[in-house]
This record gives C-alpha cells, sequence and structure tokens, in this order.
C-alpha cells in the first residue's frame, strides 16, 4: 500500500483541481482549479517514471553511467512540451476572461448567464 | 523518501487553500507557490530538465493570472460555491475514485518503472544522436514530431491570445459604431 | 500596477537594478539553450528565461520606452523565424533518409559542436518559445482600456 501512497497523493491534488472547476463561481477559481490539475497530472507522469534510487538521465564525461541506472527519460520528453502547451492553454483562458470581464463587467458566472446579452 | 510525502501534504495543504480563501489575488500567488513545490519535487524525483521548465513556466504563469486579477477596478473578492456544482463535482470525484481502484492495480509500483522503450532510447542516446542528454535526444530526435507538434499549438494559442485582445479593431474609437438594434 | 500600467514603469531602484541584470539574464537564456544537448536544459526553458527578460525591461521601464527595443512587431517576425528555421532543417533531412533526420556529423560527445541538427533545432525552438511568450505579455498587458462596459 506504501508503494501506491504517491500516486494516490498525487490523484487527490487532482480531485481538488476538478472539484473547484465544478463548484466556483469565479472565473479565476476556476482558471486556479484547472492549473492545479494541469500540474498535477504532469507530476503523476514523472511519478511513474522515478525509479528507486536512480540517476538523471544525463552522461557524464568523468564517470561511466550505466544506463539500467537512469531514471526513465521518456516521460519527462512528453513532460517537457506539456508543460509549455499548458502555459499557452491559461494564457488563452486569462485573455477569454478579461474579455468577459470588459463586455459584463464581472467575473461570476452565473451573473453572466442571467445577462445573456 | 520521507521529503516527496512532506511536498506533497504541503502541496495540498496549498491547493485547498487556494480554491478556498476569499482575496483572488492570494489565490493566485498560493497557486503560484503551489508551482514551486512542483519543481522541487521534480528536484527529488532526478528530472532537472523539468524542474528548470516548470519554474521559468511558472514565474510567466503567475505574471498572467496577476494581470488578470489586479485590474478589475472592483475589490477582487471571490463570489462564492454554486451549491449544485458542489453535488456534481463530489460526485464526479466520487466516481473518479471508484473507477481509479483497478486500475491502480496495473500500474508498476513506485520506483519500480517498466522500461521497455525508453530503455533502447538511453542507451542509444550517445551512439546514434551524438547527444549527452538523453531526454533532448528523445525530445528533438527520437520523438520530433511531437516537437513539431508542440510548436503549431504554441503558434496556434499565441495567434488566439492576440485575437482575443485586440482592440475593437477597424473603427476608430471617437466615432459612434451604430448600433444594429434599432 | 494600478493606475500607469504599461507607460511609465516602476520606481528608479526597480530601474536601476533592471538596468544592471537583465543583459546577464539574457546571457544565462542563451547558455541554456546552447548547451541544451550537454546539460539539463534545452529549448524551451532557454527560451522562457529569454521571454522573461524581455518581460522585466517592459514591466521595468514602461512601455512607451522599451518599445523602442522591444516591439510587437518584432517579436511576431522573429517568431515566425524560428518555425521556418524548424520546419527548413527538418525538410533538408528528407535528402538523407527522412523528415528530421539527423544529417549533420554527430561529432565527438561532451563538445559543443557535437549531435548534428541538434543545437540548431534548440535554437529554433528558443526563438519561437521565447517570441511566443513575449507577444502574449504584449498582448494582455497593452489592453490599457480595461473597464467594465456592461451591456444590458
Amino acid at each position: 500500500m506504501s508503494s501506491y501512497m504517491p500516486y494516490m497523493l498525487c490523484f487527490v491534488l487532482f480531485c481538488i483541481g476538478i472539484f473547484a472547476v465544478f463548484s466556483k463561481k469565479s472565473l479565476i477559481k476556476i482558471i486556479v482549479g484547472l492549473a492545479i490539475s494541469e500540474y498535477a497530472a504532469n507530476l503523476f507522469l514523472i511519478l511513474v517514471g522515478y525509479k528507486m534510487g536512480g540517476r538523471a538521465p544525463i552522461f557524464s564525461p568523468t564517470e561511466t553511467i550505466s544506463p539500467d541506472l537512469m531514471v526513465d527519460p521518456l516521460p519527462q520528453a512528453l513532460v517537457l512540451t506539456s508543460i509549455v502547451i499548458g502555459l499557452a492553454i491559461t494564457a488563452f483562458l486569462v485573455a477569454i476572461a478579461m474579455r468577459l470581464y470588459e463586455k459584463y463587467g464581472t467575473f461570476d458566472v452565473t451573473k453572466i448567464r442571467e445577462l445573456r446579452g | 523518501m520521507i521529503e516527496l510525502y512532506v511536498m506533497l501534504g504541503l502541496m495540498i495543504a496549498g491547493a485547498i487553500i487556494a480554491i478556498e480563501v476569499r482575496n483572488l489575488l492570494s489565490a493566485v500567488i498560493t497557486v503560484g507557490v503551489i508551482g514551486l513545490g512542483v519543481s522541487v519535487v521534480f528536484l527529488l524525483l532526478k528530472a532537472p530538465d523539468i524542474a528548470l521548465t516548470q519554474l521559468v513556466v511558472e514565474i510567466m504563469a503567475v505574471i498572467i493570472m496577476i494581470r488578470a486579477t489586479i485590474n478589475t477596478g472592483i475589490a477582487s473578492v471571490d463570489s462564492g460555491t454554486k451549491r449544485f456544482g458542489s453535488f456534481l463535482g463530489l460526485a464526479v470525484v466520487v466516481l473518479m475514485c471508484v473507477g481509479a481502484l483497478p486500475v491502480m492495480q496495473h500500474v508498476q509500483r513506485f520506483g519500480h518503472p517498466l522500461m521497455l522503450v525508453s530503455s533502447r532510447y538511453a542507451s542509444g542516446a550517445v551512439a546514434r544522436t551524438g547527444a549527452v542528454n538523453a531526454v533532448t535526444s528523445i525530445v528533438l530526435d527520437f520523438r520530433g514530431y511531437d516537437t513539431l507538434g508542440e510548436a503549431t499549438i504554441l503558434f496556434t494559442a499565441v495567434v488566439g491570445v492576440v485575437t482575443v485582445l485586440r482592440a475593437r479593431g477597424r473603427k476608430s474609437e471617437d466615432e459612434q459604431v451604430p448600433e444594429s438594434e434599432e | 500596477m494600478s493606475g500607469n500600467t504599461g507607460t511609465q514603469g516602476m520606481s528608479l531602484i526597480v530601474k536601476t537594478v533592471t538596468r544592471l541584470t537583465v543583459g546577464l539574464v539574457f546571457l544565462y537564456g542563451v547558455f541554456i539553450v546552447l548547451n541544451g544537448h550537454l546539460s539539463p536544459g534545452g529549448g524551451f526553458s532557454g527560451g522562457v528565461i529569454i521571454g522573461l527578460a524581455f518581460v522585466n525591461l517592459v514591466l521595468a521601464y514602461g512601455r512607451d520606452t522599451a518599445s523602442k527595443i522591444a516591439t510587437a512587431a518584432g517579436a511576431s517576425m522573429i517568431e515566425s523565424l524560428g518555425a521556418v528555421m524548424f520546419i527548413s532543417i527538418a525538410l533538408l533531412g528528407l535528402q538523407w533518409g527522412g523528415f528530421l533526420q539527423n544529417f549533420l556529423p554527430h561529432g565527438t560527445p561532451f563538445h559543443l559542436v557535437s549531435a548534428g541538427t541538434l543545437p540548431l533545432l534548440n535554437i529554433a525552438i528558443c526563438l519561437k518559445v521565447g517570441a511566443g511568450m513575449f507577444s502574449i505579455f504584449l498582448a494582455l498587458i497593452v489592453l490599457l482600456k480595461f473597464e467594465s462596459e456592461v451591456k444590458r
């Protein structure tokens, strides 16, 4: 059970973010919840690729490192692009939120639904 | 790995604080701190490339989010929670937990990854690519198409942001735009 | 940042410290990009660091003063240049075997000039990501007329 504990904690972080997206009224809180879910998703990928007692996947000129001692480099390559894509998504959401505020005067999603103008 | 559990516990506490605090500026700054915590956890998991990228991307995200909350004119205070949305969110979370339990039996135990494909990437990085950094050789040589796709996504996002935030374009701000509702 | 967003910049202390350190931040970003195949880093993190150096310049000096160096048109041109460079290096590989083939000589490991096309691709990604981040920042900050018009 303790060998699955990091996965479960990461999953709890993801669920907190998803819960915030469903239950909050302010657009900024929804964006905050989405950002937390993104961090949890990237963290889960790196957690899967960790090897106990492993080293970073970079060779060294002074000592010979066997590739069997390294942590998994493939999830790291995938997460590298995923982090930058997450930033682009957050920036786009913030731009839409600013436009909505300019048009409707509030960040509250229930009030925006009423003012369907 | 006690420091890993400590950091994860602190991040969960920070996430609960970030979504419950009333001042919006405090929520955004707390998300920034959670991002820094994620960067430290990446460093504990022996991924220095990712830790560096997460750190600088986190700083950029906090700058962008603060810009949205700080200049709204009214006091930036949270509006509260939706009651039906809370029940729906709780139901979805419970459903995800129930669905995740059988999946957990198939994921490898923490610390023993199933490196079927990446053992060939790691051992062939210097011989087939000439690069010493295995992650860079995967990103730019073995899986270069993914980087091309990421560049396309970034381009689309920049076009989208600039288009959404363009000032009312064609007519100047002096003359009145005739409204169509007459 | 509320009253004079983007026009006057910040106080004298911030301006002096920025003038002293922005070149070092830019140089650090260039170092991370060029050593992407030897040590942790690469095009993505180096590009975001270079973009943040320009963001620092615009935030400290205000948009009017800093727009002599860092313009929106310049950022858009550099981003397109990065994309064209990446695609053309990838298409050149078709001559020697396939799309995105690593066709330059691999050289000896641990040297700066090694690993074929990887440093060039790193530079292309750095230009694209850095200019993209700066364009997003300019579009969000320059929106000065951020008042609410409630339509009824």
